[in-house]
């Protein structure tokens, strides 16, 4: 165990001492975190407490009815007020126009028949279209829970006032004609100003006094740390062939060291590494930028796991390339795949379904899921399926990696 | 009593390719053996096979008593390894690579830190430790990669072709090195294509080529197969045909080899004296122009070219 210690360090200190390895691990991430801050508007305190603030959305009222117009007055209300700049339009083409055009992050269309669908019985409720902007993921991420909380809430309202109007007509109390209009003015009722309900608003509401605001740069910050940690694995890997070719492995495989414990000291340091670029960025932005990752202890295994999970990745290229110089042009490819994939330029709600899908074979992916969690105030046992994702995913990697490796042999490239 | 190595038969495939063909041999406690063979020959494998890195083919080779194949740890504790390739982290300072390798053999500690001081002035590199690796010239380079080896005082030192690419300068420094070890009583198995080192340390000499130990013995056995014989070296200038002079030379009375080596040629006769006459006047005929010639005593190079048809650089 000491040795397998003992080789880790070692190659953490040479991965420090490697400057252009150190641009690209600490720098990069750094750099592309306080530019994208900058295009943000979040290092230029144009936003509204470090927050996203006044997104622009356009808001398209087909329906008519009360229901309908509760989601409008919604979006219009005092608690969205500083989060939201909502515009109305009526047609749906220069609603979608605005977001093309970049005037608007998304566009609501709510369409004729919305409210209906919800007061008849059984009828599926027809739903809202969301048109978001792809450039402006933050800002569509927060139109589409806005969405995401009214449909929560009104669904769960739409079953008790259903369960409240039958026994009104058990009890002969309303005729059966009145129905639809009273079950949509009970519906509508759970989001008028007077309602007793609390208002949607973009906070994470804990048991605690404290609320948490979203800051942008908590989504960037880690996507970017992220992705450059692939670079740092893939790395890693480089240097497990380049020790092969240089010889510096052979001579560890003839000194008094089983064949586990050297492999196991490379993975070892690579693992270190990560990690270390890891809580080297998290501290930096948080030092500098003033971001909060969240509940620390969360941040601290989630960082392991998601550093756990690309470590996997960084064999498989490894155990899969013939060259250092394979490594590291798989690897590079890989970064850029699993950041566009993961999540790491977009936002994952941003993107289709099938996109969303494959990027859970990314830990960029699981990964900002996590940070995401934790940035809004989220608790370890929210983030624990990340974690068991992230871990499953090495384990299943590094086992399978190995196992090439080994049939391969270690002293051979 | 029990040989510091012993090989028996030893065989390695890679694919179709049979690297090494059988060889056995055996170091006593104490001695100097060198491999001697051109590149390309076995040697490297024959150590990597003796120093666990590979697993033989078929055969088996104890160090000490102990099986390089069945008690590999047992055995690399025993030895150390000079590889061929300058095998070093040259991020690190020489102080920092002895102190990592030192741990991989176990050392720790006052214990560690004593030894990489006695190293560092074995090697002679005591002023420069505590700088990187990387801004030592080859020849320092190839010191650290001895001293690293050097650290837990191994019993049996490999020490596979460490010479290579060097200024003679350290190339001397190395060998003196080498033979104070084994005045110390380290075994030495030295692997080298320069004859001349073989012939300045070696107790006894095996010639591999192609796979195939060819020659076994102490160096007055092995010139004992040539005889004799003395070998007279022509040297031409440059663009003259040796081959079809070195036809004709055949032919001649009281030449038993002629061969080109280094656009030289190199006849095996028992009296140089005799021939360079005719050897002279062929090379007359042939418009070949003689720019020196060099009798010289019987020698490694000689023996090999006796047994092989070529010369060691071929």
């Amino acid at each position: 165990m000491k040795k397998i210690f003992l080789i880790g360090l070692k190659d953490v200190r040479l991965a420090f001492r490697d400057r252009a390895a150190l641009m690209l691990m600490l720098a990069a991430p750094f750099l592309l975190t306080l530019g994208m801050g900058f295009v943000t508007g979040r290092l230029t305190g144009s936003g509204s407490g470090g927050g996203v603030s006044e997104i622009p959305v356009v808001i398209v009222n087909q329906d008519g009815g009360e229901v309908a117009q509760a989601l409008v007055d919604l979006f219009q209300s005092d608690d969205l007020a500083e989060l939201v700049a909502p515009a109305l339009l009526t047609d749906p083409a220069e609603a979608r126009q605005y977001v093309d055009l970049d005037q608007a992050t998304a566009a609501v269309i709510i369409p004729a028949g919305f409210t209906q669908s919800l007061v008849t019985p059984d009828a599926s409720p027809v739903p809202i279209d969301l048109y978001t902007n792809p450039t402006r993921p933050t800002g569509s991420g927060v139109i589409k829970a806005i969405l995401e909380e009214f449909n929560r809430r009104m669904a769960e309202h739409r079953v008790s006032v259903a369960v409240t109007v039958d026994q009104l007509i058990a009890n002969d109390l309303v005729p059966p004609s009145e129905i639809p209009l009273l079950m949509e003015r009970l519906i509508a009722q759970e989001f008028t100003a007077d309602s007793t309900a609390p208002g949607i608003r973009l906070e994470t509401v804990r048991t605690g006094p404290e609320t948490v605001e979203f800051d942008v740069l908590a989504y960037l910050a880690p996507g970017m740390a992220l992705m450059f940690l692939m670079y740092t694995v893939s790395n890693g890997g480089r240097m497990l062939l380049a020790e092969q070719s240089r010889g510096t492995l052979p001579r560890l495989l003839v000194a008094p060291l089983n064949t586990a414990q050297v492999l196991g000291g490379k993975v070892f340091g690579i693992f270190l590494t990560g990690a270390a670029q890891m809580f080297i960025l998290i501290g930096a932005s948080t030092l500098l930028f003033g971001l909060n990752w969240g509940d620390p202890l969360g941040v601290i295994l989630l960082v392991l796991a998601a550093v756990a999970g690309a470590v996997g990745w960084g064999l498989i290229i490894t155990s899969l390339a013939r060259s250092p110089g394979q490594v590291a042009t798989i690897g590079s490819a890989v970064m850029l795949i699993f950041g566009i994939l993961g999540g790491s330029f977009a936002d994952l709600s941003a993107l289709g379904p099938v996109i969303q899908m494959f990027s859970k074979i990314t830990p960029n992916a699981w990964g900002l899921t996590g940070f995401s969690i934790l940035a809004a105030g989220g608790t370890l046992p929210e983030i624990a399926e990340p974690i068991a994702a992230l871990l499953v995913m090495g384990a299943v990697l590094f086992t399978a990696a190995s196992m090439i490796i080994m049939r391969r042999g270690l002293a051979q490239g | 009593m029990t040989p510091m190595l012993e090989a028996h038969n030893l065989v390695k495939q890679f694919g179709a390719f049979t690297a090494v063909k059988g060889i056995s041999f055996e170091i006593q406690e104490g001695e100097i053996f060198s491999l001697l063979g051109p590149n390309g020959a076995g040697k490297t494998t024959t150590i990597s096979m003796l120093s666990t890195l590979f697993a033989p083919t078929s055969g088996e080779a104890c160090i000490a008593g102990y099986s390089v194949t069945k008690e590999p740890l047992a055995v690399r504790k025993l030895i150390g390894v000079v590889p061929q390739e300058l095998a070093l982290y040259d991020d690190l300072t020489a102080r920092e690579n002895l102190s990592f390798w030192g741990q991989m053999y176990d050392l720790s500690g006052r214990a560690l830190q004593t030894r990489i001081d006695e190293v560092l002035d074995q090697i002679g590199l005591v002023d420069r430790a505590n700088q990187q690796v990387k801004t030592y010239s080859g020849g320092m380079k190839r010191r650290v990669n001895i001293g690293i080896s050097l650290l837990h005082k191994p019993r049996l030192l490999f020490m596979d072709e460490p010479t290579v690419g060097i200024d003679p300068q350290s190339r001397r420094a190395i060998l003196d090195s080498i033979k104070e070890l084994n005045q110390q009583g380290m075994t030495v198995l030295y692997t080298t294509h320069y004859m001349e080192e073989a012939q300045e340390l070696s107790d006894r000499i095996g010639i591999i080529d192609h796979g195939e130990l060819i020659a076994l013995g102490t160096q007055a056995e092995l010139r004992s197969q040539v005889g004799e014989n003395e070998s007279l070296v022509l040297r031409a200038a440059e663009g003259d045909d040796l081959e079809t002079f070195t036809s004709k030379l055949r032919g001649l009375p009281g030449v038993l080899q002629a061969d080109v080596v280094d656009h030289a040629v190199t006849i095996l006769t028992p009296e140089a004296e005799d021939i360079l006459a005719p050897v002279i006047s062929e090379a007359n005929a042939l418009g070949v122009k003689i720019r020196s010639v060099d009798i010289q005593e019987p020698n490694l190079e000689a023996v090999f070219l006796h047994l092989t048809g070529r010369a060691l650089r071929d």
